[in-house]
């Protein structure tokens, strides 16, 4: 056992090799979030339409999306849908399943969010004959924002600490990365301890930045120029 | 005389087993400023926003501007109107609404434009142009760059008035105006109304309980009771010598405030 001495020249020999496996990480979580941000709020726009069809359906979506494991829709979409014809890189279909798994999740924070806007903005928009589209985009949505930050930011922090499950299906991000200098060197302990830091080091600074961007954020929203 | 700018026939509303109106009739002349008193859940409101499209109906028909408003004609029948047609029957009406329900996060020359800029493609400059004038005549021509919330409840109500006004809507529905706002700004906003239609002709149907502005600005008063009009009249008439026991109660009941 040579587990429990730290090796300081082996730490600075992976340190590189885990920082770029650590902005695979990043990227698959900036992506996941922007799929995640746009699903949720075409889930939310659709729980809200006025066709009882597009409701009930998207609601059942959302539901068994929510009820399933990630790393099963991760196997899914990486296993499965290739047999259907649909085949995408490792990096994809990770963005592809965190994008889907957390965009239900994300719906319901902005639905709660357009719930909490007064019946009386909806009406002076439908009285000054806004078309629904444009009561979201200048009406609702910059009034809904702020209050639906904390929430959503909690999500990509969540989502952010499960991109180790993609290592499943091979994608190169820290914890593979760990993984792969780990069994080739005999050594764990350097590689996880440093993934273990990384990951509380962008949590934190995640959990800050959003803290900053909620509390810059006008109170009554923001309006397009 | 031409045909009445709004008229309900055998108009029924209903909010779930709540009957509103059973069989509401109901014209207004063009350019007729119409008050409409009565006790507070009678229907006033819902009268109001089943024209501004805000409340759908549950039979009958109203026509305004010599079309249907909730329905349109498809195959040589009527059928319920669809958001298009309901999208141009709304370019005939404006409203201000009791609690302003003015926009926060935009400026008060923002609320005044959107509506020009987005729905009827009006370039910013004339929108803002026009905004402009707007707030001339609201008397918040300084304001123009501030922010709702930092208006007193007077100037919300005179920026409700100069938004709805940007539309150009040929009538104007004011419900309760100026129930949300202290006594000491009630005239403020009154006033800017007394202008308007002392500069232009609208056809104006407003809910108040400020009988004495009722009594001089309107060409007819209606009293309104449980869903129906109980009396109508000219303003004199109605405040003077009402014949039905219910206004008399009523307006007793104000005076006597
Ligand atoms: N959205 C609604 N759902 C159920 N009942 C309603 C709704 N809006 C109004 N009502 C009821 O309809 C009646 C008439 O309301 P309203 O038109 O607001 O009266 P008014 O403006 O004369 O005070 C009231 O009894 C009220 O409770
Ligand atoms: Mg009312």
């Amino acid at each position: 056992m040579n587990g429990f001495h730290w090796d300081w020249a082996f730490t600075w020999e992976v340190l590189p090799m885990i920082l770029s496996a650590a902005k695979v990480t990043l990227l698959a979580t900036l992506l996941g979030s922007i799929l995640a941000i746009v699903m949720g709020l075409v889930f939310a726009l659709l729980r809200r339409s006025k066709s009882r069809t597009l409701c009930i359906s998207t609601y059942w979506i959302v539901e068994f999306i929510r009820s399933t494991p990630l790393l099963v829709q991760i196997f899914f979409l990486y296993y499965v849908m290739p047999e259907f014809g649909v085949s995408m890189s490792p990096l994809a279909t990770g963005v592809f399943a965190l994008g889907l798994h957390y965009g239900a999740y994300l719906s319901e924070v902005f639905r709660s969010g357009i719930d909490g806007i007064e019946k009386g903005q909806w009406e002076a928009a439908r009285a000054l004959n806004l078309t629904i589209i444009d009561t979201y985009k200048d009406i609702v949505l910059p009034q809904a924002i702020r209050p639906m930050i904390p929430a959503t930011g909690n999500y990509i922090i969540a989502m952010f600490k499960e991109t180790p499950q993609l290592s499943a299906i091979t994608l190169l991000e820290m914890l593979q990365m760990a993984k792969i200098i780990g069994s080739e060197n005999f050594r764990y302990l350097e590689p996880f301890t440093l993934v273990g830091i990384l990951y509380l080091v962008f949590s934190l600074l995640a959990a800050y930045g959003i803290h900053q961007v909620e509390r810059r954020f006008p109170k009554e929203g923001f309006s397009l120029k | 005389m031409s045909a009445p700018i709004i008229e309900f026939k055998n108009v029924k509303k209903c909010f779930g087993e709540t009957v509103i109106f059973s069989d509401f009739n109901f014209k207004v002349e063009e350019n007729e400023i119409v008050s409409i008193i009565g006790p507070s859940g009678s229907g006033k409101s819902t009268l109001l926003r089943i024209l501004m499209t805000l409340e759908g109906i549950d039979g009958g028909y109203i026509n305004v501007a010599g079309e249907s408003l909730w329905h349109m004609p498809w195959q040589g029948r009527y059928v319920p109107a669809n958001s298009k047609h309901l999208h141009k029957m709304r370019n005939h009406l404006g409203m201000v609404f009791q609690h302003f329900n003015l926009f926060p996060h935009m400026t008060v020359k923002r609320n005044i434009t959107e509506a020009p800029m987005r729905v009827k493609g009006v370039s910013r400059t004339e929108a803002e142009k026009f905004a402009e004038k707007l707030l001339r005549l609201v008397g918040l021509a300084d304001k123009a760059d501030s922010y709702p919330n930092d208006l007193s409840g007077g100037q919300k109500q005179r920026v409700g008035i100069a938004r709805a006004l940007a539309m150009k809507p040929s009538i104007l529905l004011l419900d309760e105006i100026t129930s949300a706002l202290d006594p000491e700004l009630v005239d403020e906003v009154l006033d800017v109304i007394r202008n308007l239609v002392k500069e232009e002709s609208f056809t104006m149907l407003l809910v108040t309980h400020e009988m004495y502005f009722a009594r001089e600005i309107s060409d007819r008063v209606c009293f309104f009771d449980k869903g129906a009009i109980v009396e109508e009249g000219e303003p004199e008439a109605i405040f003077t010598q009402p014949r039905e026991e219910r206004t008399k109660a009523f307006l007793n009941a104000y005076i006597g405030q």
